[in-house]
């Protein structure tokens, strides 16, 4: 018979868990392994709230299994090293993202992108090497191997800087990647959210013009007087789109929900590329001409490789660049995904999990 | 007021279709006079390509009946402006998909013309003196110097023509996306005209080469003639689970509806899926397999004329010409008839100069 949660490992742990798809977070004890030789052990202060948890509580994507801990954007203080640790120390300002282990042997471990490893485990909902759950971050502390912990620059706070553990890396990678960060660039971003804003300072950062296409003209002041962003193009505005078009060199496009690829195309230049990493759950329309007349490229990305998400948390830190958050407490949290839903919050809710994370 | 086809001072003849049936027959019409940087050339062959067909039915929406079409011209210099110094009299030469743009923006100069917003196409286009283009299957072309290949020595005219645009087609995506390691592996989606052609330069570069069809019928000349080391029929998902995950990037040729889902999914991680088929409606694109595999689909459209000299070239190298069936002019009909069936391997020439009379 398998162990409950709370008796599965030797330390105990507490946190919040949604125990089936109506995804209303409760108080959960549960058990986190012994600090293993290379695991590297931490209380957890922040954990920002990404979309994805939201979907993992109410089993959107049909593959979570009861109870859930959600939260892969982890920050906190190391209380202890496994011995053959090497790049952690106890007092360590550290994070989590979104994953906790790989294979190690195949190509993509063997270039830094555990990411696309087909034996990737995600930091929770996902069975780890010993056959028990994994467990995410709305909890008191947090247990990894030293490959997948990055350290957190003295100068971030650790709030504002959790939700680049997922967003951030999300966004960074395919900027880097598909060759985005060349001053002087144009780089169109779809969507104002906890991805689309990090993706506009992100952009700013590497000295490339960005414009915001979003649905809201609402978001327009904020796009440039607050986050940066040199341009704001409302995507329902058929003239402003017109205007803008073949004037793009990339688009990072955030937004998950279905929408129309066209309009979106038509806006890059001649070998542009449309780079999606919000992933909607239906296939969209692809119209085939205009990638074909401008040779333009359409590709996906998902989050990164460890080595990259500490080289974007350096260039965070190098660039004074956070995400904008709205702190909460923990038993705000069902609140908070019911309003993240409905994308009222400006861009990233992190739970104050330090201070009001109290066991029963 | 439109000026009519006799609008120039040479006259031409060739087939046209004048309404959206496609039906093609004679047709008198003119050619400019050849000016300081033009090309004179007789025309002894000219591809049929797939596009003609599309075209002369308009498919796409975008055809002015009466239209003269083929891209695909081989033949000799019969005449040469005072400022052309790179051919000579009775030079073999080619004409392909493009005959003019604007020379001065960013892409034609980076030898990109086909990609520049003016483009000028070799039929079914505006001039740059307002007049229409007409194409190859006709008796003579007048085109400037700049969009004029030469045919190596060793490639015969007849099989050489449709490298002028199915070559060209699938050439400049490989070299373009990366798509030329040796020893990587190449899906080459549809055995047409551009299907067969990417099979022969896949080979040629090095490639582990998949055919991936939905004629089972095509196999053994994929295999014993074209040189592809595997084929698989697409609609046999016993196939296509097999293949899963195996490709690094798959030219997809086909120009009907189909799905892209299992193309994705053959693709390894990184995958490119690259098109170059141009249906006539909007594909479905899942987005999931995109972003789990950091894949990508990307699009191509023929090639600049620095580089489709290059190809040809290339194919003089390697020896690399199209697999034709040769055909009189007055046969067009039957021919594009069976082209929309895919009866043809895999390219039908019009045997110009031996069988357009007057």
């Amino acid at each position: 018979m398998a162990n409950s949660a709370d008796q599965e490992h030797p330390t105990k742990a507490f946190g919040w868990a949604a125990a089936d798809t109506s995804g209303v977070l409760s108080p959960f004890k549960f058990s986190r392994r012994e600090t293993g030789e290379r695991d590297v052990r931490f209380k957890v202060l922040y954990c920002g709230i990404c979309h994805s948890d939201l979907h993992m509580a109410k089993n959107d994507w049909g593959t979570s299994t009861y109870p859930i801990v959600p939260g892969h954007e982890i920050v906190g203080i190391v209380t202890e090293v496994g011995s053959k640790v090497e790049k952690f120390k106890v007092g360590d300002r550290v994070g989590v993202g979104c994953m906790v282990g790989a294979c190690h042997s195949c190509d993509s471990c063997d270039n830094d992108l555990e990411n696309y490893c087909p034996k990737m485990i995600f930091t929770y909902g996902a069975p780890y090497h010993d056959g028990t759950n994994t467990y995410g971050g709305y909890s008191d502390v947090m247990v990894a191997e030293e490959r997948y912990v990055v350290r957190i620059p003295d100068n971030l706070p650790l709030d504002a800087g959790a939700p680049l553990l997922c967003a951030g890396i999300t966004v960074y990678s395919p900027l880097q990647h598909f060759g985005l960060t060349k001053p002087g660039m144009h780089v169109g971003v779809v969507g104002l959210g906890g991805l689309g804003h990090v993706a506009v300072k992100f952009a700013k950062g590497f000295g490339v013009k960005v414009t915001v296409i979003s649905t809201s003209p609402s978001k327009k002041k904020e796009a440039i007087e607050h986050l940066g962003a040199d341009y704001f193009l409302v995507s329902r505005d058929p003239d402003q789109m017109q205007a803008a078009m073949g004037t793009m060199d990339g688009i990072i496009d955030t937004v998950s929900a279905v929408h129309p690829l066209v309009p979106l195309i038509g806006l890059l230049k001649s070998q542009g590329k449309l780079v999606m990493v919000g992933a909607p759950n239906r296939p969209l329309e692809l119209p085939v001409f205009p990638l074909i007349m401008g040779r333009k490229v359409v590709a996906g990305s998902c989050i990164g490789g460890m080595k990259e998400t500490q080289e974007m948390i350096d260039f965070a830190g190098k660039h004074n660049i956070t995400a904008d958050v709205e702190v909460i407490p923990m038993d705000y949290v069902n609140t908070a995904m019911e309003r993240l839903e409905k994308a009222d919050v400006r861009y990233r809710f992190v739970i104050d999990i330090g201070n009001t994370l109290k066991s029963a | 007021m439109a000026k009519s086809p006799e609008e120039h001072p040479q006259k031409a003849f060739g087939w046209a279709a004048r309404d959206p049936s496609g039906t093609l027959s004679p047709f008198h019409f003119s050619r400019r006079e050849n000016g300081d940087e033009d090309v004179t050339v007789k025309i002894l062959y000219c591809g049929v390509c797939h596009s003609d067909l599309h075209s002369v039915k308009n498919e796409w929406g975008i055809t002015r009946y009466p239209i003269v079409p083929g891209h695909e011209i081989v033949g000799i210099v019969i005449q040469l402006g005072n400022n052309v110094k790179k051919f000579k009299m009775g030079d073999r030469v080619g004409v392909g998909v493009l005959v003019g743009s604007c020379k001065t923006c960013e892409t034609c100069q980076q030898d990109l013309e086909n990609y520049c917003p003016s483009m000028i196409f070799t039929y079914n286009s505006t001039s740059q003196d307002g007049t229409r283009t007409y194409g190859g299957y006709s008796d003579i072309v007048v085109v400037d110097q700049r969009y004029v290949l030469r045919i190596p020595d060793n490639l015969p005219s007849d099989a050489a023509a449709p490298l002028l645009c199915a070559g060209i087609t699938v050439y400049s995506p490989m070299k373009y996306y990366g798509m030329t390691e040796p020893g990587k592996h190449l899906g080459v989606a549809g055995l047409g005209g551009l299907g067969h052609v990417a099979v022969k330069f896949g080979k040629a570069f090095g490639l582990k080469v998949t055919v991936i069809s939905t004629s089972p019928n095509k196999e053994d000349e994929a295999i014993n003639k074209l040189g592809a080391d595997s084929f698989l029929v697409s609609t046999n998902p016993e196939k296509v689970q097999a293949a899963l995950g195996t490709m690094d990037y798959i030219i997809d040729t086909v120009s009907a509806i189909h799905s892209l889902a299992p193309l994705l999914a053959m693709l390894k991680l990184n995958g490119k899926l690259i098109t170059v088929g141009l249906p006539d409606k909007p594909l479905e694109l899942p987005i999931f397999p995109l972003v789990m595999g950091r894949k990508l689909i990307g699009g191509s459209d023929i090639g600049g004329i620095k580089e489709t000299q290059e190809m040809l070239d290339f194919c003089a190298k390697h020896n690399i010409t199209a697999d034709i069936e040769l055909i009189q002019m007055d046969y067009i009909n039957t021919a594009m008839k069976r082209l929309s069936k895919s009866d043809v391997k895999y390219r039908f020439v019009i045997d110009v100069a031996n069988s357009l009379s007057q």
